[in-house]
């Protein structure tokens, strides 16, 4: 029997080797249920075990982090005694297999590490990534992963406050659902995930385990494939109206001190749960499967302990305080139990009844096997990276914005934000796609919150450590045009198969990418996902999904009255430019739509001058300023001024720099390490590069008022920034002239270029 | 004075209410929980958003067989001021306590945007701080908001000006596209026959500070609030 569970160690997601360290912390042969249970906390899902040594390079510290990584969910603070936990997380596997439940499933989870901390969930951002819209099966995923979020998040009655949706054959088979959460609380308050001391009771609440879910840890860390819709059982069902009740007993009963330690049973369900709190003591839990509400008859232990139902959470109960807590749980009408208590043997054991059916080593379920591997770069991308970028001036600007506006990636996504409640709790003061980050207020502080999610992935695919540093510094830059200085990040890595050279390349220079920016830009990262195993299937065989490692950040706005979003909000303000004048047109969205083209490289990233340029746009914005920024990404200024436009419901006028000032060209990017130079930018500002090339460091405000402009420019100057006049706000159209060409375009075309493909793609 | 705001499981706009009356009106607030008997000595009672035992079954349904809800039946029977908002006012048609239903909207997408709302009279305790024909800018946030009544009740309560609500357009006109759900005479919003239980889709606790973008919601807020004889200070 020893030898067919070694032969048959696959099934538990444990290679041969893996299961012969099994064996060696055992000091035996592991049963069936321990094997299973020693599988699910060293797959990747759970244990990170491919990831892991890449993901300690990170920088996790600063003063303003209140909690790491290592818990449910990182905490900053925010001031005034107050903090946010916050938390992305992935669902895809899940959402290619069933969209509407599985988002649902990913937002109810997200939510559940949130109040594990202690905070009380106030928002939630999604990104999104599907294949093309044009194709019948991306706009049912599309439909169901939006109708997914909806329905938890609404009913939940947490509002759905941003996030970001992008569009490219790569996802057509795997499509990304990354969800990240915030929660605020009291820095008293906060949560952690332990079992306390010895003795301690551990209790289990929420509903009933089922066969749901099963090995959901494995099969999220495993190929998807051909076979996965036969996985279908492997994908939970939500119910947001129990996670409701939980929600609102945890927060009691933490109100009333009744609780010393918690977490959501998540991946791997109560195995994971149990095995981490006891870790994180440095204790040991004796657990009564056969206290465990159970929704089938005739489950085995493996399955109780495997099971991905939704809706659990684990409580570490205040000494005392047991009969308590289970009346607080009681009163929400939630089943709950006592299921466990803390010993001091380090041990996990696992009993039916009085009889011990499993026996495992905490210290060594948390602390499995870890990988580093050899990354190799794909030639293939190397080539297309210095690919020169050799296309004619668009002969017709007016119709490339358009085209630029219409393309799903930038179009607006009002059609699925409103699907969202995004106003319950009544703290969202920047709408969703109004400002370039959400805006949330914190009830009784004069502070105000920021959030946003990003990742350009086509950049990181041609650059993966330019790029993911694109996506921190994108992120930061959001945060920066609303007026928010940044504090942390949360990242949700979405790659390949890491077994491959190309893929693990990917992986290791990305979290390089973001090291650097996070470093640079002062925001640690305080959690995070990995997600690996996304891949699609195209003529010879599997591919890794492009690079995706989406960036999660917040920030705090020192005086919410002095806020931005991105709406021109009067007429005959004054716009400018701050940054280059001109972008590159490698990886660019323009390149992609206009000329099916995806090569070249991402334009440079200079740390110190993205840092001034955010710099200078916060001070405007938290000096009461300007209420009004914008920053520059897909699709260039060109775009930029026309969702400006376009949301604040006028028109502008705007001349675009006649060249891009010398001196503020080719500055060396002693940062980025890719050493390829935008092809573009060595040939001067043709009028494509002013309309439609893409930078880093970019920013379009509009002033009101001479003293402001002023203000602005000698900012500028000090910060050794370029800043440009680019012209004023008024008028029903577009009006944007360069030294060779001029174009017009109404209001009215241009918001319904940008507003038809998702209104029509959700239809 | 005392405001209960009913909490069923599953509630979510509970607090938004609270937070509306007690830190923007200075009022009270006592959350009901809704296996109370009793509502005990309040003023006035508001039934809030949500999503009240999931919506499963119906908007509504189930918590119209809370216990609590004889209770408010009860006062509203003496008189006593009733607000039912968004999943309050679906509560309230399944307890038959105003007429007509609820049902999907017929994108059967959830709706979360501002709608424009003209206010068809002005002589409700609950309206008397808007003109007649005052449009407000209002959220709605629902599943299931499409008001339907059969014609005859349809008739009734044209005819007798129970129709406090309308979606129209910014300039206050009826016109197709500006009723988002498809209720019948692009109703929003009705009250009994007394006048003193109101339902309604929009959401007036989220419209109650400029912070937020609108503050048009204070007006129905403080008719409650007048509603117990208290004058309430101008913002």
């Amino acid at each position: 029997m020893p030898v067919s569970l070694r032969d048959s160690a696959a099934t538990f997601g444990l290679s041969p080797e893996e299961f012969d360290l099994v064996v060696e912390h055992l000091g035996r042969d592991p049963n069936a249920l321990e094997a299973g249970v020693f599988g699910a906390l060293w797959s990747e899902h759970c244990g990170y075990k491919n990831s892991r040594p890449l993901l300690r390079r990170l920088p996790t510290e600063g003063p303003q982090v209140l909690q790491g990584p290592g818990e449910n969910a990182g905490v900053v603070d925010i001031g005034d005694g107050w903090g946010v936990a916050f938390k992305m997380e992935s669902h895809n596997h899940p959402s290619a297999v069933e969209p509407v439940q599985g988002a649902a499933t990913g937002v109810g989870g997200i939510l559940r590490d949130i109040f594990a901390m202690g905070a009380r969930p106030v928002a939630v951002l999604d990104s999104l990534r599907f294949g093309e819209l044009s194709e019948a099966r991306n706009r049912y995923l599309l439909a169901g992963v939006v109708h997914g979020i909806s329905l938890y998040g609404n009913a939940i009655g947490v509002p759905t406050v941003g996030g970001e949706i992008a569009f490219d054959p790569c996802y057509q088979e795997n499509p990304l659902v990354n969800v990240m959460a915030l929660g605020f609380l009291r820095h008293e308050d906060l949560k952690r995930g332990t079992v306390g001391e010895v003795g301690n009771t551990l209790i289990y609440v929420g509903s009933k385990t089922g066969r749901d879910g099963l090995g959901g840890a494995v099969f999220a860390s495993a190929d998807l494939s051909e076979t996965s819709d036969a996985d279908r059982p492997a994908v939970q069902v939500g119910d947001p109206f129990m996670e409701k009740l939980l929600l609102e007993a945890c927060l009691e009963a933490y109100a009333g001190g009744l609780v010393a330690g918690v977490q959501d049973m998540g991946a791997a369900g109560l195995s994971s749960s149990v095995a981490e709190m006891a870790h994180r003591a440095g204790l040991g839990v004796d657990l009564y499967l056969d206290r465990v509400p159970r929704r089938e008859e005739g489950m085995t232990p493996l399955e109780v302990m495997l099971s991905e139902s939704q809706e659990r959470m684990l409580l570490t109960a205040t000494p005392g305080r047991e009969r308590e807590l289970l009346e607080v749980l009681e009163r929400w009408e939630l089943d709950a139990h006592e299921v466990g208590v803390v010993r001091d043997h380090g041990r996990l054991r696992l009993f039916e009844g009085k009889r011990l059916v499993g026996d495992l080593p905490v210290a060594a379920l948390n602390e499995p096997p870890t990988y580093t591997r050899q990354g190799v770069e794909d030639p293939a991308i190397a080539r297309l990276r210095a690919t020169p970028i050799d296309v004619p001036d668009t002969p017709d600007p007016a119709g490339a914005l358009l085209t630029l506006l219409a393309s799903p990636t930038i179009a607006s996504k009002e059609a699925v934000f409103r699907q969202y409640d995004h106003q319950v709790m009544t703290n969202t003061v920047v709408l969703p796609g109004r400002g370039d980050a959400a805006v949330l207020r914190v009830k009784g502080s004069r502070r105000g919150v920021a959030a946003t999610v990003d990742c350009n992935a086509r950049y990181v695919r041609l650059d993966p450590r330019l790029g993911a540093a694109h996506a921190v510094a994108e992120a930061a830059r959001n945060l920066s045009c609303v007026g928010a200085t940044p504090l942390g990040v949360t990242d949700n890595l979405n790659f390949g198969n890491p077994y491959l050279p190309e893929v693990y390349h990917q992986l290791e220079q990305a979290v390089e990418g973001i090291k650097e920016a996070c470093l640079a830009l002062g925001t640690p990262v305080t959690g995070g996902n990995v997600s690996l195993y996304n891949q699609y299937r195209s003529g010879d065989g599997y591919h890794a999904i492009d690079p995706t490692p989406t960036i999660g950040m917040v920030g705090v706005l020192p005086d919410l009255e002095r806020r931005a979003d991105m709406a021109l909000e009067r007429d005959g303000d004054v716009l400018v430019l701050i940054g280059e004048a001109a972008g590159g047109l490698g990886a660019s969205e323009m390149l992609a739509r206009l000329h099916g083209l995806e090569l070249g490289a991402p334009p440079p990233l200079d740390f110190e001058r993205e840092a001034a340029v955010q710099g200078v746009v916060r001070s405007l914005i938290q000096d009461g300023l300007c209420d009004t920024a914008h920053d520059v990404a897909e699709g260039g200024l060109a775009v930029a001024l026309a969702e400006m436009a376009i949301l604040g419901d006028r028109g502008l006028d705007a001349t675009l720099p006649d060249e891009a000032s010398a001196d503020d060209r080719g500055a060396p990017d002693g940062a980025d390490a890719s050493g390829d130079a935008g092809a573009s930018d060595d040939a001067g500002a043709s009028d494509d590069a002013l309309l439609f090339g893409e930078g880093a460091a970019r920013v379009v405000v509009a002033l009101a008022g001479d003293d402001a402009v002023a203000e602005a420019e000698a900012r500028c100057a000090a910060a050794g920034v370029p800043c440009h006049r680019l012209g004023r706000s008024g008028g029903n159209e577009l009006r944007v002239r360069t030294a060779r060409s001029a174009f017009a375009v109404p209001l009215t075309s241009l918001r319904a270029a940008y507003q038809r493909p998702l209104a029509e793609g959700l239809r | 004075m005392t405001i209960a705001v009913v909490r069923f499981p599953g509630s979510n706009c509970d607090d938004d209410a609270r937070y509306a009356f007690e830190s923007v009106l200075d009022a009270r607030v006592r959350f009901v929980w809704h296996r109370e008997p009793a509502l005990g000595r309040v003023d006035a009672v508001v039934l809030p958003g949500g999503f009240s035992y999931g919506d499963y079954l119906r908007g509504g349904a189930l918590a119209a067989l809370s216990p609590v809800m004889e209770a408010v039946r009860a006062f509203a029977d003496r008189g006593g001021p009733v607000l039912g908002i968004c999943n309050g006012w679906q509560i309230l048609t399944e307890a038959r306590m105003l007429p007509g239903q609820l049902a999907r909207n017929p994108s059967l997408h959830f709706l979360c945007q501002d709608v424009h709302l003209r206010v068809e009279r002005s002589d409700l305790a609950f309206t008397r701080h808007y003109r007649q024909g005052q449009v407000l800018r209002l959220p709605i946030a629902h599943n299931e908001g499409r008001f339907y009544v059969d014609d005859a009740t349809l008739a009734e309560l044209e005819d007798s000006g129970r129709v406090v609500f309308r979606y129209v357009d910014a300039a206050g006109r009826q016109l197709a596209e500006a009723n988002v759900n498809g209720s019948r005479n692009a109703i929003a919003g009705v009250v009994n026959e007394r006048g003193n239980v109101l339902g309604m889709m929009p959401h007036p606790e989220r419209a109650v500070e400029a912070l937020l973008g609108s503050d048009d919601g204070l007006g129905i807020l403080r008719g409650v609030l007048d509603h117990l004889g208290r004058t309430v200070p101008a913002s």
